[in-house]
């Protein structure tokens, strides 16, 4: 049932997952997560006996619907505590390193 | 002592709230090093806070219904210039910059925040074995888990750290750990506790909620930190419900139906599996005693309430993996520094997640991903909409419902962490109610043969609380 082998996830989707989540893993790692994200989605396989063709999605218990505050002015000025909190700013920004590769 | 009789008696200038303070800074400081329910003890905090209040009162103040209550908060509750870790090294040392809409109640009620408590990471989990920081072990024995994700807060609970807690439930996370540490745990209606300041893990899902040594004083701290706040648009319009009014009015009349599929049994082929038979047991015995005072019970089918487990294991995950995004070294917490933007997200999260984290979050990715996305998410949110039918269906009956809160009682540490399956069905019976998003409570009721406590899972219809806690109340007076 945990083998990697299992035909419901291969060793190949779990690593494009977690490439897609920015998660690197390990040759061990991949093949332990692997074997345990198949036997999450085994036991999912219940599922498939049931009809829900007719049946509409449910996204939230209770949807409410046009959801608007008052529309009061205030001055919530937390962009000093925001940016204290950050790993790194610059000029009352965030700093990152260069998105295509090269340094600026 | 209640934390009613204890407010009251802190308002009336009989009793300091330091002393309260000093009583429950005292018991910590004899047992925490053995139970590990804190990330953080806010010693000298919760010191001048006590001092601050005892002045108001003595200047003819009154701070409100929790006057000199301490409460311990899941450390997931945003706390201003408090840190705030989720149980994670993601965001080890961040202090958020402003307060949860429920700890904004706790202040303006005249409670005193005593510590920030230990979970399982970003709530994930059924055991606090999960957390970055080292385990929670539950305080009635040191080689069980306390259940989880709100482990710390029901270990506190339990241990007499602090009379009231809060945790967050998304699967069982309050319930679940308040029957295996034995103390009464609230999930309320999904809107009924604003959601603002909880760290989100799945937001369709997610709510905060009380952990008490009684079914009274629950309803107190549900009483304060429930009602409508415009800063969570999925928060009810209504205003808080009165159950402490309610109460004494037991359960003459109720009819209350016994969850067939959630109590497992030879006998019963459409349940779920693993109802260890000392804990239905106790559920037999709790409806008898309803019976008893008054109430018609009988067995209730809810079918598809045996398929909550696979579609919550979708749902949450997918819900998760777009939620922890945020986690990318850019804005807060850990930054692990790359030549670039990607590769610096990729080593933030790598070294910033746990094990368990990046499961769920893979697991969402992939049931959220192109080609997947109707045959893993799309299918469970119909699933969910079956499991509310069935409970519409079952109230047209019964008032209320009743089933274990969860399969076993506590188990041994290290005995799941290395098969999540296994761990994920300590949730299979609390579940449910989060997708339907009903409320549903965990009452502790005697033991099982080990002789670790059982919780009963009573569960309403949405924004019926008073009613469930009705029962709650009748249920802890008849408890073994």
């Amino acid at each position: 049932m945990t083998s990697p082998e299992n035909p419901r996830l291969s060793r190949e989707d779990v690593a494009h997952v977690a490439d897609l989540a920015r998660l690197a893993l390990t040759d061990d790692e991949l093949d332990a997560f692997t074997g345990q994200l198949a036997d999450v989605l085994d036991h999912a396989a219940d599922l498939d006996a049931l009809d829900l063709d007719d049946v509409p999605p449910m996204a939230n218990p209770f949807p409410l619907v046009n959801v608007l505050r008052a529309d009061e002015p205030g001055n919530d000025d937390v962009r000093a505590e925001v940016l204290a909190a950050a790993p790194s700013v610059e000029d009352g920004r965030f700093r990152v390193p260069p998105v295509l590769g090269e340094a600026p | 002592m209640s934390v009613r009789s204890t407010a009251a008696a802190v308002r009336a200038g009989e009793r300091s709230a330091l002393s309260v303070v000093e009583e429950h800074l005292a018991a910590i400081d004899a047992h925490e090093d053995e139970i590990h329910a804190f990330n953080l003890v806010l010693a000298d905090e919760s010191l001048a806070r006590a001092e601050e209040l005892d002045r108001r009162i003595a200047d003819g103040g009154d701070p409100g219904p929790l006057a000199g209550v301490p409460v311990a908060l899941k450390d997931n509750l945003c706390t201003r210039g408090i840190d705030t870790t989720c149980g994670s090294r993601i965001l080890e040392g961040w202090r958020p910059p402003y307060d949860a809409t429920a700890v904004e109640r706790l202040a303006e009620a005249g409670a005193v925040v005593i510590g920030k408590t230990n979970c399982d990471e970003f709530a994930m989990g059924s055991s606090t074995e999960n957390s970055a920081f080292g385990p929670t072990l539950n305080p009635l024995d040191t080689s069980r888990v306390p259940g989880g994700s709100s482990g710390g807060s029901a270990a506190a609970v339990a241990a007499g750290f602090a009379p009231l807690a809060l945790g967050s439930d998304t699967g069982g996370s309050i319930r679940q750990p308040a029957a295996l540490c034995g103390t009464v745990g609230v999930k309320p209606t999904y809107g009924r506790v604003s959601r603002y300041g909880l760290v989100a893990f799945g937001s369709s899902l997610d709510q905060i909620g009380p952990f008490a040594a009684t079914v009274e004083d629950a309803a107190l701290l549900l009483e304060v930190i429930g009602g409508h706040d415009p800063r969570d648009s999925t928060s009810i319009p209504e205003a808080s419900p009165d159950l402490l009014g309610v109460l004494g009015q037991g359960v003459e009349g109720l009819r209350i139906g016994i969850i067939t599929e959630l109590m497992g049994g030879p006998d019963r082929a459409a349940s779920v599996e693993g109802i260890a038979d000392d804990v239905r047991a106790r559920v037999e015995q709790a409806a008898e005693a309803l019976a008893t005072a008054g109430a018609t019970v009988e067995h209730a089918s809810v079918p598809s309430t045996i398929y909550g487990l696979s579609a919550y294991y979708l749902i949450a995950p997918a819900e998760a993996s777009s939620n922890l995004a945020r986690f990318d070294g850019v804005r807060f917490g850990l930054r692990v520094d790359g030549d670039t933007a990607p590769e610096m997200n990729t080593a933030t999260r790598t070294a910033g997640f746990g094990d368990e984290v990046k499961r769920r979050i893979m697991l969402g990715t992939y049931a959220l991903s192109a080609g997947y996305y109707d045959a893993y998410y799309g299918r469970s949110q119909k699933v969910r909409t079956l499991i509310q039918r069935d409970f519409a269906r079952a109230y047209e009956t019964f008032d209320l419902l009743l089933s274990p809160t969860a399969p076993t009682t506590a188990f041994p540490v290290g005995e799941r962490t290395d098969d999540p399956m296994m761990m994920y069905l300590a949730d299979v019976c609390t579940i449910p109610s989060n997708l339907a998003g009903h409320p549903s409570m965990s009452v502790p009721f005697g033991t099982g043969d080990d002789g670790l406590p059982v919780g009963v899972q009573v569960l309403a219809p949405a924004l019926d609380e008073a009613t469930m806690f009705r029962a709650a109340a009748v249920l802890e007076g008849a408890a073994p």
